[in-house]
This record gives C-alpha cells, sequence and structure tokens, in this order.
C-alpha cells in the first residue's frame, strides 16, 4: 500500500463516517456540522484526483454558502427534542419505502456509470490535467456548452421564482395591512 | 501524485516557513491592537496607552496576561463544545488564508539553490482564499448560537447574511481581474506586476468593490453590525470571556493583516516596488528576498492604518443600507466592471 492509497483510505473513512453522523445525530445543529465535514472530506477526495479546481468550488459553494444557509434557517428554527413532529407509523413507513427507491436508483445509476467508463478515465496516478481550471473550461465551453447553458437558465429561473415569491408576500402584507 | 511525493527537507523548509509566517501574523496582529489604540487616540486628541514601557509599547503583551488570568464562564445551557469550537475556528481560519500569499520573491543562496517564500503555490490560489473566507463566518455563527443567547444569535445571523451578500460582489470583482491576469496563482499575478504595472490602475472599479467588501467580510466599521454596541450589547461574543473573547478579538486583527497583504499582492504589486529590481544584483540574494518581504509588509501596514482611519472616521451602517449597498450598488457595479474588461480584452484580442 503506497503513501497514496493510504491517504485515499483515510479520506473514505472519513468522509463515510461523517456522513452517518449526519443522519446518526439527534441534533440538526451536529448533523449540519458532520455534512460540513463531510464537504470538506469529499474535496479531499478530490484533490487526491488532482481536481483542485472542482475540490476548492465544493467547499466555496456547499460548505461556505449552502451550509451556511442551512444553518441559519436551523438556528432560527430552535428544532429540539420537544418541539420534535410526532409522524404517525403510516407515514414513517411511506418515507422509508421512498427513501429505500430513491437509494435503489442512485445506485443502479453509479452502477451504470462506473461499468460505462474506463478503466484508464479514473487511474489516478496518471498525472491527468483534466481537473483543472483551464481544461474544464475548454470542455466546458466546446463539449458540453449546451447543457451548461441549460444549467444556467435553470439557475436563472430558480431565482426569478424566489423573486416573484418574495414580492407576492410583500404585496399580501401591504393588502392585509 | 505532486503533494505527496514530498522529500524530509522540504517538510523542514515548508515548516520553518510556516512557523516564521505564524510568529509574524500574530506578531503584527498584536501590535495593531496598539496601533488601533494609538490611531484612535491621536484622531480624538488623546494621548493613548502610555504607561507601560515606552509609548505604551508593551500594553499588548499586558492585555494578553490579562485575558489569560480571567475567569473564564461558560453558560449554562449552551453547547459547550461548540461554544469552544466557535472562537477555535475564527483563530484556525483567520491564519489559513495566509498560506497561499507570496511574502517574497525567491530566495537564491549562494549554491544556486532557492527557496520559495510561499508556503503554497496551489494554481487555484485565489479561490483557496475564497474558500476560507466563506467558511469564516462558521466561527461567529457556532459561537453565537452555541452562546444561547438572544443578542448573540441575532448577531450571528447578521454577520453570515452579511458575509455572504459581500462574498458575492467580493468573487464578481475579482473575477474581472483573473480575466485580465490569466491566472488563478497568486505567484502568477504578482509577478506580472513588476514596476509599476500595478493591477490597481488596470482594475480601479475591481479594487474599490474588493476594499469596501473586504470591510465587511472582516467585521470592521463602518459595517461592524454583527458587534454593534448600540443594538447588540457585544454582538456574537457578548457571553464570551477570558481567552476565548481575545481569540474573537484577536482574530480579527490577524484577518486585517492578511487581507491587508492580499490586496497589496492582487492589486499593488505585493513585493514588487518600481526600481527594486535594479537593487538585485548588487546584493547577495536572500538580502534581496528580505527587501520583497520588507515592502510586503510595508504596503500590509498602510493599508492596516486605512482600515483604521476608516473605523474612527465613518459611522456604522445601518442593517438595510448595509444591504443595500451590497446588493443594489456594489453586485451591479462588479457585474458591469466584469462585463467591459471581457469585452476591452476581446477587442484587443482581434
Amino acid at each position: 500500500m503506497d503513501l497514496y492509497q493510504l491517504a485515499f483510505w483515510i479520506l473514505a473513512i472519513l468522509t463515510l463516517s461523517f456522513a452517518i453522523g449526519v443522519i446518526m445525530s439527534r441534533n440538526p445543529i451536529n448533523s449540519i456540522l458532520f455534512l460540513i465535514l463531510t464537504f470538506f472530506s469529499i474535496s479531499g477526495n478530490y484533490v487526491l484526483m488532482n481536481a483542485q479546481f472542482l475540490a476548492i468550488v465544493n467547499i466555496i459553494v456547499y460548505a461556505g454558502a449552502i451550509m451556511v444557509l442551512f444553518l441559519f434557517v436551523v438556528m432560527l428554527m430552535n428544532l429540539n427534542s420537544d418541539t420534535e413532529p410526532q409522524k404517525n407509523f403510516l407515514i414513517q413507513f411511506a418515507a422509508v419505502i421512498s427513501g429505500g427507491a430513491l437509494l435503489l436508483i442512485l445506485v443502479a445509476t453509479l452502477k451504470s456509470t462506473i461499468t460505462g467508463l474506463e478503466v484508464s478515465q479514473i487511474d489516478y496516478k496518471q498525472q491527468s490535467n483534466i481537473g483543472l481550471i483551464k481544461e474544464l473550461g475548454n470542455t466546458l465551453f466546446t463539449k458540453f456548452v449546451f447543457p451548461f447553458e441549460i444549467a444556467s437558465v435553470l439557475f436563472l429561473s430558480a431565482m426569478v421564482g424566489a423573486v416573484v415569491l418574495g414580492k407576492r408576500d410583500q404585496e399580501l402584507n401591504v393588502i392585509t395591512d | 501524485m505532486l503533494i505527496l511525493s514530498v522529500s524530509l527537507s522540504f517538510i523542514i523548509q515548508k515548516l520553518i516557513l510556516i512557523a516564521c509566517i505564524f510568529g509574524g501574523s500574530l506578531g503584527v496582529a498584536l501590535y495593531s491592537t496598539w496601533a488601533e489604540r494609538k490611531v484612535a487616540a491621536v484622531m480624538q486628541d488623546r494621548r493613548g496607552p502610555n504607561r507601560a514601557g515606552p509609548f505604551g509599547l508593551f500594553q499588548p503583551l499586558a492585555d494578553g496576561v490579562k485575558m489569560f488570568m480571567k475567569e473564564e464562564i461558560i453558560p449554562m445551557f449552551s453547547s459547550k463544545f461548540l461554544f469552544i469550537l466557535g472562537p477555535c475556528l475564527s483563530m484556525i481560519v483567520a491564519l489559513m488564508t495566509s498560506a497561499v500569499v507570496p511574502w517574497g520573491p525567491d530566495m537564491k543562496f549562494r549554491d544556486g539553490s532557492s527557496v520559495p517564500l510561499q508556503v503554497a503555490d496551489v494554481n487555484v490560489g485565489i479561490l483557496f482564499i475564497f474558500g476560507v473566507l466563506s467558511v469564516g463566518v462558521y466561527g461567529i455563527m457556532l459561537g453565537s448560537w452555541a452562546s444561547n443567547n438572544k443578542y448573540s444569535l441575532l448577531s450571528g445571523l447578521r454577520a453570515a447574511s452579511q458575509a455572504i451578500s459581500y462574498e458575492l460582489a467580493l468573487g464578481i470583482s475579482i473575477i474581472a481581474m483573473v480575466m485580465m491576469t490569466g491566472s488563478l496563482s497568486l505567484r502568477e499575478i504578482v509577478d506580472q506586476q513588476t514596476g509599476l504595472n500595478w493591477n490597481v490602475f488596470k482594475q480601479p472599479i475591481a479594487f474599490l468593490i474588493f476594499l469596501v467588501c473586504s470591510f465587511a467580510e472582516l467585521n470592521r466599521a463602518p459595517f461592524d453590525l454583527a458587534e454593534c454596541e448600540s443594538e447588540l450589547i457585544g454582538g456574537f461574543h457578548t457571553e464570551y470571556s477570558s481567552m476565548k473573547l481575545g481569540f474573537y478579538l484577536f482574530s480579527e486583527y490577524i484577518s486585517m493583516f492578511v487581507t491587508s497583504a492580499i490586496i497589496s499582492t492582487l492589486f499593488f504589486g505585493g513585493y514588487h516596488l518600481p526600481g527594486l529590481d535594479s537593487l538585485a544584483p548588487h546584493m547577495p540574494g536572500w538580502a534581496f528576498s528580505l527587501l520583497g518581504v520588507g515592502v510586503l509588509l510595508g504596503k500590509s501596514i498602510c493599508f492596516i492604518l486605512f482600515f483604521m482611519f476608516i473605523r474612527w472616521t465613518i459611522p456604522r451602517f445601518r442593517y438595510d443600507q448595509l444591504m443595500n449597498l451590497g446588493w443594489k450598488s456594489l453586485i451591479p457595479l462588479a457585474l458591469v466592471n466584469m462585463l467591459i474588461t471581457g469585452a476591452v480584452i476581446l477587442l484587443k484580442s482581434h
């Protein structure tokens, strides 16, 4: 086992144990902190694959921005065991079924992706530059330019939707006042 | 894997460098607290600290001892682990950014070997700074939530929303600069700014936006709404005492120093000064390197002083004014700046 494999195993174990921590902890704040740690260890995995850009963007966007908002909302809601909603058995059962179905789909998708890849593409030891920002930009703006632009339109529509919802609330308030 | 194939001498070399930067940052931050009080005193026609040692120079040491000696109180009903984690995170994050700053030109020795004065020349240096910045708000948020105090919580929410809002404008203003320099590595950006070829003359608007946003990211006046005494008692550190309070206050000064170094690096040529390169043949390599470090430190200290002058000149913003400035002025301005930069680059290339 060389140093690289050692690093991989340490990171993999860390990632999985943090991820388990997310769903096992009772306190939502602790869950979020575990999730942040999970993102950090995933970023470590990206660095190991020489995809530094992806690693750092993962930290900026997920650990830095989205999780701050999560924490924000959870802090405001003041969740604890007293206010925890008690769901009845039927709803719990339905949740387990739908969660299991989602897991099945995800695993199936991942499996087909991995078997579809050539092994050389995920051979980390090759000093590949595929994760570096120049190659990524070139690929995104030549080969994948259409899906890339479609994704940006999707984000724009989500933003417009949020603004519309916020505006409507304000107008309603004005009317009720 | 480049990062894993390292030799022992490399590790020792980096450890020494890290220790120097660590000590240097702490030292500068220590005397920033003294300088802040002196600047405040001069601007308010007072004398400032003048009892401990000549010109009150031992005042920071006395303050440190005081902080350590104070009784430590951890409020009941608060999460003890998170309460302690808050100030620790603030401190770690404040020190982490300095890893990618190139502090000086490579130190060349007579036997031809050279030592870079930068801990890590990652090719996404600027993004690394953003990553650290975006994580920086957790220290305040966790501390404020764990305090179990409504003023602290309000302050934490303010700090978080302020940081997120101003990060956007900061990021966009830097994109314009990166488009121009064509590199994300801080060393390359510095080496493009030899002589008076500073980025501040090419991207004045980006510099202005970056400066305003860094005030907000540092939680400094006029944007220090997170610790606004008149409304929130002490803000996020209301419940903190002893050295944990010290850590919060001190991490702010460290961030201020590192941010000043980054502003100097990105916009003011880093360790370059017009005419400095002509001195290189006349002196040994290590001395020239140290001269470069001195130049960068000098520029940083100018910015630290500027931060202080602003604090004692401009009154605090109101919260809605802060949000309006961020979302309705700075972000559109940064976007327009980016658009113009892109257009100019396109025209030049044709």
